[in-house]
């Protein structure tokens, strides 16, 4: 309870913050124009997720990439100039519903970049929905996100639903194991993945489960019964910090089998948390392309360019921000300022993007979607190949 | 479902005892305070929070960043117990300075003590958050991500007792513990500021009225009960090798559970309490599942107290006799 209150203090606090931060933008940019949107030749695209918090690292990336798409486009001196304005949920729905209704009703954003998380999408959605205000989300990955009939909601990765079986049938068919213990911690994506996993492995392998605290830190009972279980290989559905816990304490109790996770453990966090020695032997599956991880020449000049930027190298969802953020601007591009313009635009979208071919379905979803393998090497993760036919070394 | 518990009795036992030693340390910080002052100090998990830090900063002091072993170990491991109990007894006795005195000495009801403690919780954490971490621990815009604890031991099996093998970092934490409790015993009933402090417990105007100081003997139960929490925090980061600014979040409440099942205000009360909440959650996780962790806990404390509202073994340090 006490950190429900701390947060809704963060969120007030920052809510100010922002708000005067963009006063300052306004005032600052506006070239003697009254502050606001409606200056003509000046439109605003948000972004909405978890800029900081435990989990920032998976959606500091696609801001990122979103912000260099954007201001890579502002060079060029366009005829409309795109503001870019970031919005800080640390991943939390409670905190992400009312800065989606700031963005739409006060700072009337006509398109969003995001939400990055699949739990604040769900609260999030119905409110762009209302305003009729697309989004393209660089990282939500639950399925059901895509039956919600929403008509303004898009995203460029594959769902849990094409993870799930991708990394089941990766577990069955590359690494050949026979048991395999699933753990997940709770939270819509992570339950949502692991029950993926768990469906596909019906039939083909022996599976056993249970579940670790988000918030806690000690995993003893769940290595014990992964310990009793002797599995082929474990599979983790949750993200980076508890994946990192979990899987230190499973190398410690002496538990060395494969492990393996979904795009939610995709960085270095997971390291840096289990310790590089025990790491080893740890595979992710993901439906992203990692900038630093792949041999691409056109990914490499991204990964390049990111860098340059913000000195950092190009993490997960880092190319899918900015693709999403590139399918924006190639509406605005053509003509279309208003959002209702936009979201017609992206429905006849079809264009190779720095990650893969960006076209849409009519739910929203990638026309095509697939799952790449990564595995951990050192204090990096590299590119095993697409899911299907991606091995082991 | 009890062949689960049958196969896992002795690894459960083990963990149990393990997580049960670290919530009776913190929960004597718990107890002391409200054995003296009749106080929940909310703020104490992070007075626990800080001890890990303050065994963090030790660490890295020291330019310890991987395993060490024999003699040098043992010199680590006093040391990082020494940094821990600073910061944490430090944080304590701050507390009852800043966040305590003036309200006592004001005479305010218990409510504006209640508030002030979950506010001094709150400031701490956040002053982690946005600027000890990020700036004293070299980690910028990442003071909410867990903090990875260099690995101090190589964690290796020792003996077996069943099937189950006791690795030493785990024989620490409790030994560790036990050690503790032991010389907290010996302080409370055997020297000068521990009858001071049993005093005050019973009633303090008599012992006022007996000469002995109250300002001092609140503020040594705030130390000793502090210090208590840095041990607990320099056991965690050994075991555990990781510290975030609300570590103490979880793990304060439990202790606090832990301190009301052994009976407050008593201190062999919270190690009962503690090491029994630890194996009941050992337990009662391996029948049903880790997600029961925290059902499981609470509807024992639940029961406990129905029967034996006053705890586990009830007599508080109020009623302990010299």
């Amino acid at each position: 309870m006490r950190r429900n209150i701390f947060r809704l203090g963060g969120a007030l606090a920052l809510g100010t913050a922002l708000s005067l931060g963009l006063a300052a933008c306004g005032g600052g940019s506006g070239d003697g124009s009254s502050g606001g949107g409606e200056a003509a030749g000046t439109v605003k695209v948000g972004f909405l997720g978890a800029l900081t918090g435990e989990n920032a690292g998976i959606a500091i990336p696609p801001h990122n990439g979103a912000k260099l798409a954007f201001d890579e486009y502002n060079k060029t001196n366009p005829k409309t100039k795109i503001e870019y304005v970031p919005y800080d949920s640390q991943g939390l729905p409670e905190q992400a519903t009312p800065l989606a209704t700031k963005a739409v009703r006060e700072d009337k954003i006509v398109a969003m970049v995001g939400p990055a998380f699949s739990g604040e999408s769900k609260n999030v959605g119905p409110i762009l929905e209302e305003a009729k205000v697309p989004s393209v989300s660089a990282s939500a990955t639950a399925v059901d996100l895509a039956q919600q009939g929403w008509k303004y909601w898009h995203r460029v990765v594959a769902n849990d639903g094409a993870q799930g079986p991708a990394a089941a049938e990766f577990l069955t068919r590359a690494m050949k194991a026979k048991k395999i213990f699933i753990v997940d911690d709770s939270q819509e994506y992570s339950a949502g993945l692991a029950d993926a996993v768990d469906a596909t492995l019906k039939g083909k392998a022996t599976v056993n489960r249970d579940k670790v605290d988000q918030q806690g830190s000690d995993y003893a009972s769940t290595v014990n019964k992964i310990k009793a279980f002797n599995p082929d290989a474990v599979f983790f559905g949750g993200y980076y910090a508890q994946a990192g816990r979990l899987l230190k304490q499973l190398r410690q109790a002496d538990v060395q089998a494969p492990f393996m996770s979904g795009d939610g453990s995709l960085d270095a966090g997971l390291i840096e948390g289990a310790g590089e020695a025990n790491a080893t032997d740890t595979y992710i599956a993901c439906p992203c392309v990692l900038g630093s991880a792949s041999d691409d020449p056109e990914v490499k000049d991204f990964a390049q360019r990111y860098k340059a930027a913000f000195n950092a190298d190009a993490q997960i969802y880092a190319t899918e921000g900015y693709d999403a953020a590139t399918a924006i601007i190639d509406a605005i591009k053509a003509g279309n300022t208003d959002a209702e313009k936009i979201n017609e635009f992206l429905k006849t979208y079809s264009k190779k993007g720095v990650s893969k071919d960006i076209k849409f379905a009519p739910n929203g979803e990638l026309s095509t979607s697939s799952i790449f393998v990564y595995a951990v090497k050192g204090k990096d993760y590299t590119l095993l190949g697409d899911s299907k036919t991606a091995s082991v070394q | 479902m009890f062949n689960d518990l049958v196969s896992q009795f002795w690894p459960s036992t083990i963990d149990g005892l393990a997580l049960g030693s670290i919530y009776a340390l913190i929960a004597l910080g718990y107890t002391m305070v409200y054995g003296v002052l009749r106080l929940i100090n909310f703020a104490h998990s992070e007075v626990f929070m800080i001890g890990t830090f303050g065994a963090l900063l030790t660490l890295n002091i020291l330019g310890v960043t991987g395993p060490v072993s024999g003699l040098t170990f043992v010199g680590v491991l006093f040391l990082i117990a020494a940094g821990a109990m600073i910061a944490s007894g430090g944080t304590a006795v701050l507390l009852e300075l800043v966040a305590y005195r003036r309200l006592r000495k004001k005479g305010a009801s218990r409510l504006a003590f209640l508030i002030s403690a979950i506010g001094a919780s709150l400031f701490l954490q956040e002053l982690f958050a946005l600027v000890v971490i990020p700036e004293g621990f070299d980690r910028p815009q990442a003071g909410r991500i867990q903090v990875p604890v260099p690995a101090l031991m190589e964690k290796e099996p020792l003996f077996s007792i069943g099937d189950a093998v006791v690795r030493n970092d785990k024989l620490l934490v409790f030994v560790g513990a036990i050690v503790m409790m032991i010389v907290l015993d010996l302080i409370v009933n055997r020297t000068r500021i521990g009858r001071g402090i049993r005093a005050t417990a019973q009633n303090p105007e008599s012992a006022v009225l007996m000469g002995v100081n109250i300002d001092r003997v609140v503020l040594m139960t705030f130390l000793i009960g502090g210090a208590m929490a840095g041990i607990a925090a320099a056991l965690y980061v050994v075991e555990f090798e990781n510290t975030q600014f609300f570590v103490g979040f979880l793990l304060g409440i439990k202790a606090f559970t832990a301190a009301v099942m052994g009976g407050i205000g008593n201190l062999r009360g919270a190690l009962v309490g503690g090491l029994a909440l630890g194996l009941i959650e050992a337990y009662g996780t391996s029948m049903l599942g880790s997600e029961w962790q925290h059902v499981i806990a609470f509807s024992i404390l639940v029961l406990v107290l129905m029967f034996r509202p006053t705890g586990i073994l009830g007599e508080s340090l109020q009623q302990a006799r010299a």
